[in-house]
Parts: C-alpha cells; structure tokens; sequence
C-alpha cells in the first residue's frame, strides 16, 4: 500500500517533448513507472520514448487512461496545464515548474474547488512524489529511496531527499513521499498529505519537513493532535535565516506574527511530535521511536 | 520587486486613485519656480524615494514653505544615505526626490492589498488608524483591523467595498469615492501582479475628499515576463548589490553576518545547512541557493560571490546529487575551484549517485578541498577550520605589528 500513486497508477506527462519533460519522462520509465505517453500540443500522433504524444490531455486520457500527470511545462503555461489537466479527468497532478506567478495560483485553486473538488494537485515548484520501487512522478533520484514503512512530506527538496537518505540507511524505508513545494499557493498541503498516511496501512510513522515562513505547520500541529495517532518526527529549515526583507507591512499583519522555526518546532512539540533540531538525525530519530536498531 | 513611492502614485492614479500632482527630481535645480506643484496650503512636502518604509523618523521628509526652501532641503537630502529601521545598518543612497504640495488632513486611514495565503485570495486590509505603523495597530487592537477577502471569480463585489466604507465610518464624499477607490487599487493589483499595495495613509481631507498621501506597491517577481514596462523601471540602487549580483548569475543570495559562507542546492536544504553551521558553534556568512544543475559557471560564480566577502574565513559546500551525478558535481566545483583561484578552506559534502567518485575526485585535485559524506561532519570540520584560519590569521597579523 501507498497513498495517490502505486504500481497501477498510468501516468503521462506534460510538456513531454521538452527538454525537461523529456529528461524527467526517460528517469520515471527507467524507474519502472506505468508510464503511458505525454501530451506536447501539435505533436499528437508522434511517439517519443517509445510512447505516444497526444495533441491534448483529454485525447491522452481517452486512449491510455491515465489518471496521473506530471508537468514540466514553462511556468507561463502551467496554469493552463494544470487545469487542463483536471479538465481531463486527470486525478493527481504533479506540477514541477517553477515561476508561476501567484495570480495564476490563486485562480488555478478557486477553478479546482469550484469544479474540480476531488483532484489532488501536488505543488507547483516542487520535486514531485514517488511511492519507491512502484511510481516516481518527479525530479527527486530514484535511487536513495527504499520500499518501506515511512510516510514522508516537505515543503523544500533537497532536504527531502536527506530525509529519504537517512530513513533509507536506517533500513525503514518509505511507503510514500509528497514534495508539497514551496510556492505561497500550492495543491496538497501537509494537513491532506497526513489525512491519507492515517488512512494507509503501511504508512508506519511520518517524517514532515517544514520551513519557516507561512503557518501551515501551526496547521499541522493542530490536525495532528486532534487526530493523528501515528508517531511524527518533524524538522523545521531556517532557525538561523534572516527574516524577509519587505517593504510594507501587510504580510507580516496577515500572518499574525507566526512564521518562526521556534514557533514551529514549539506548536508541534506540544502536539506530541517528535521534533528534531537537526537536520541530520531525522531517519536515527524515527528508528529510535519504532524501536529499530540504527543501521 | 519594488516600486518608489512616486512610480505607486502613476500606476494608481492611472485606475483613478486620487494622488497630489508631485515633481520627481534628482538635482535641487529641477525644483525651478515654474516647475513647482500648485500649493494651495502654500507649503510643499520633499520625500526622500528610498525602499522603505519610516521615512520620517529617519529625516527623509520634509516640509518647505518656499520655493527656495524647496530647493535648499531638496540639496541636503539628495546623495544623503537614510538608514530606517527596514533598510539594515548600511541605508539607502536618496537619488530622486518627490515634492508634493501639502494637504489639511482631518483623519488618516490605513488601506492595503495582499495575498492572503491561508485564505489563498486576495485580502483587503483596512484601519481607521492609518499613518502608524500597523503592525503595532495590529498587535495593541487586533480589532481596529478590518479584513475582507475576494473571490477571484467575481472580483471586488460592489457591497464588499461599501461595508468597508460604513466600517471605516466614511461619510458623505468620502464615503461615495470610497468604492472606486478600493476597485481601483483592486484592478490594479490584479492587472499588474502586485504583491502587495499598501496606501498608508489614506486620508480624508478637510474638504472631505480621500487622498493617497503615501504609496507602495510590491510586485510578484514571478510575472516580471508578462509585466515588462515596470519591471524596466526596476531601480537596483535600492537593492543589495550582491544580491543583484546573485540574480544576474541565476543564483540567491542574502548576505549575513557571520564568517562560514555555504553553498547549496535547494532552498530549504541551504536553510537547514545555515542552521547545522550556527548549532556546531559558527555563524553563516550567507545564505546561497545554487537551485538545480550545478553547472561549473554556476559554481565559479557562486564562489566569487562568497569570495567577495571579505569576512569569510571558512567555505562549506553542501549538495545533494540528485539526479545529475556527484562524479560531474565535484568535476565542476574543482574546475571552479581552479577559475577563482580558491585557497580558503573549502569542506565539499556530496550525496547522491556516485557520491564515492565525487570524493575521490575532490580529495586528489590537489586542492584545499576537504570530502565529507556525512553533513553533521562536514560542519563541525567547517566551523574547527574556519576557527584555525582565523587564529593563524591574527597570529600572522601580530607578527607583522
């Protein structure tokens, strides 16, 4: 078991022609992910990578039922992309690009509610999301990850990859990991990610990996003391960044002052969850609670 | 990025916000007779345009009551360096000035336009305390903070604009040019990516009409390619001149204030390496997110930005493989290396595929570059290195004295 993706899963990707798409596409199918084609508009009919292109992501759909997406389409067009997409019948999008200006964001969000409420968007700007050994949708190297027990979700990449790293050599694995991404407004969020670990047998324990900035933690902290019954171990980046430079002051009145790593860290704590201030410990740090012996 | 008070003011007064006619200038001399704004008050105000925000306090406006005093407080505030509590330490060099005729104010409000992320909208702030700082009104009477947010399928709703007016207790004309005001700096937020616009203060006048007396408007860096006019505009004189650097190079940089300087792939991850820096006893010099494809430029480029600080005593270079492999990530940051002719020491922590070559290649590039695979290591080596350097430094200063 996993949460959004398995070995079932069909997945095509966006903007597949590309250089990016291109790249990314060859790692997924050499990592052994159902891949079933790609979408790069006027190149329908063609085949790249030994698989289909479709003109539109509804004619990819309708001849390969793919129900996931990967999107690595300029940031100008990802909006676009995006709800296409979700137009299509897509079910889990991944949205890789970076860029996209909040705007577009803050319109994509309000069209998937409206219309379609059921579509998991993953991102933007982030490394995607993988369940090891059975789908990668995403940018982050195969090869660190290990099939296993630890639900993983972060809001930054390369530190994702540390934290698969070490719950890799720890030999716990990971059923699934979400790179939320780091943009203002993105899809999923650690609260939905958390939701679907509960609810997923394998999924022994979580590892979340924050950010200062934002009060989606806070958010989280929240949801995991009313009801969350799996052990968390968490880690929040920026202890020591300095804090944005900004003109005015509506941001900082928006946020009610929140936002710190120590604010962070102090909300989970008093939520139960197993904090780490380094970096560095966090797969030792869940061996330690499953009572496994550090390898 | 950020726009001067009196760039806020052309944009807003082209979606009708009402705004004092104002001169820009950048030499006394510009500020001629003839040239003047009417004053019916008879006195004009001179503002220092700098990116931020208590100007004030910090001596960047005044108030002239001729046109030679105009000229002479214009002379002393151009070339001056202001330093607000939003600037850091070193200020920011005043090069323009807007003079703007005086007004007779009988109440000032507080009005801005943001993104709210929780909400994920746009949000209205408002406050019948304008001209203070907010985030003070917010603390002391969270309830003199009014907020409404905006469905971005129908826009700013006609009753939403108009409760906000009864709210603020607008009367009379005010109350009636309230709404096209607040559509206005609605429109004009959407039309133009903005991040934030803030009018503070908005105030109403003795004649009862509303006046935006200051201006700032932020905008959302993201869409700098479908916004090319204002991004054209951009003054870096405002900014960092490393940090402008950085960008030019594809890279982010901010500058600190410590003496390890790192270099990381990954935004978080270079977060989380400042913090392992700071807990084995060092403070970070910087903080640089080479992003993904570490290529050598790349790399060079980021080492001269380190390198041009001269407080560095120490360099930790932290990059998890990814995708692209270690064995061509240290071929590029010894050829790096090489190009700036790099003599601090340098601890490299490569994971990721083929990480083993990686160090191989480092450790036998003949180079002060130091292999780490574990990053708590790579840290502590670091901060004890950068301790070393700097004994070995004052010992060789004393010796000279």
């Amino acid at each position: 078991m996993s949460i959004l993706i398995n070995q079932q899963t069909r997945v095509i990707c966006q903007g597949f022609t590309g250089k990016q798409g291109t790249f990314h596409s060859e790692q997924a199918i050499a990592y052994g992910t159902h891949f079933v084609g790609g979408v790069t508009p006027g190149k329908g009919g063609l085949r790249h990578l030994d698989r289909p292109v479709f003109d539109t992501v509804h004619d990819a759909v309708q001849e390969t039922r793919a129900t996931a997406s990967m999107i690595y389409v300029p940031a100008a067009f990802a909006a676009d992309a995006i709800l296409e997409a979700a137009d299509a019948g897509i079910e889990v999008i991944a949205c890789i690009t970076e860029g996209i200006p909040v705007l577009d964001m803050l319109n994509v969000k309000a069209v998937l509610a409206a219309d379609y409420p059921d579509v998991r968007l993953i991102g933007p700007n982030c490394p995607g999301l993988i369940t090891p050994g059975e789908c990668k949708i995403g940018i982050m190297p195969g090869a660190i990850h290990l099939p296993g027990k630890i639900g993983i979700v972060s809001r930054s990449g390369t530190l994702t990859y540390e934290a698969v790293a070490q719950t890799t050599a720890a030999g716990l694995g990971q059923s699934t990991c979400v790179g939320i991404g780091g943009d203002p407004i993105h899809g999923m969020d650690f609260i939905d990610c958390l939701a679907l670990f509960a609810d997923d047998p394998e999924t022994q324990a979580v590892i979340m990996v924050g950010e200062i900035g934002g009060n989606a933690e806070e958010e989280a902290a929240h949801f995991i003391q009313e009801q969350f019954n799996k052990p968390v171990v968490a880690y929040i980046a920026g202890a020591t960044a300095p804090t944005g430079k900004r003109m005015g002051h509506a941001g900082a009145v928006i946020s009610g002052g929140r936002g710190s790593a120590e604010d962070k860290f102090r909300a989970l704590a008093a939520a139960g969850v197993h904090i780490v201030r380094d970096p560095t410990t966090m797969g030792r740090a869940m061996a330690n609670i499953l009572g496994v012996t550090h390898v | 990025m950020n726009l001067h008070e009196y760039q806020a003011k052309t944009l807003l007064a082209g979606f009708k916000i009402p705004v004092a006619t104002g001169l820009v200038i950048n030499h006394p001399a510009q500020a001629a007779d003839d040239q003047l704004p009417f004053s019916a008050t008879g006195t004009w105000v001179i503002k220092a345009q700098i990116h931020s925000g208590a100007r004030g306090k910090a001596g960047g406006v005044l108030v002239a009551d001729s046109a030679d005093s105009v000229r002479s407080k214009a002379a002393d505030l151009l070339g001056k360096t202001l330093v607000t509590h939003q600037t850091g330490p070193s200020g920011l060099p005043v090069h323009q000035l807007l003079i703007e005729p005086t007004s007779v104010i009988a109440r000032e409000l507080y009005l801005a336009l943001t993104i709210d992320r929780q909400a994920q909208r746009v949000v209205v702030i408002a406050s019948i305390h304008g001209g203070m700082d907010i985030e003070q009104v917010a603390a002391q009477h969270p309830d003199a903070i009014l907020r409404l947010t905006i469905n971005p399928t129908v826009g700013l709703m006609g009753y939403q604009a108009r409760r906000l007016g009864f709210a603020l207790g607008l009367t009379e004309t005010a109350l009636k040019q309230f709404p096209p005001i607040l559509r206005g700096l609605y429109d004009a937020f959407i039309r133009h990516d903005a991040d934030l616009i803030e009018i503070n203060p908005l105030a109403i006048l003795d004649s009862g009409d509303l006046l935006a007396i200051d201006a700032k408007i932020a905008l959302d860096g993201n869409a700098a390619y479908r916004q090319k006019a204002l991004f054209a505009a951009r003054d870096v004189t405002q900014e960092d001149p490393t940090e402008v650097a950085a960008q030019a190079s594809g890279l982010n940089y901010i500058s600190l204030s410590g003496e390890i300087a790192c270099m990381v792939n990954g935004a978080g991850l270079a977060m989380a390496t400042m913090d392992l820096i700071q807990s084995a006893g060092g403070s970070p010099a910087n903080f640089l997110d080479v992003g993904g494809g570490t290529s050598t430029e790349k790399v060079a480029a980021a080492f001269k930005l380190i390198l041009a600080n001269p407080r560095v005593t120490a360099i930790l270079v932290n990059i998890f493989g990814g995708i692209v492999r270690c064995d061509l990530i240290a071929n590029g940051i010894i050829a790096a290396a090489k190009e700036v002719g790099l003599t601090l020491p340098t601890v490299v922590r490569l994971e990721g595929t083929n990480a083993a070559e990686g160090r191989r290649l480092l450790a036998e590039s003949g180079l002060n570059l130091i292999a780490e695979n574990d990053l708590a290591a790579a840290a502590a080596r670091v901060v004890h290195l950068s301790q070393a350097y700097s004994a070995q430094k004052s010992s060789i200063e004393g010796a000279h004295s």
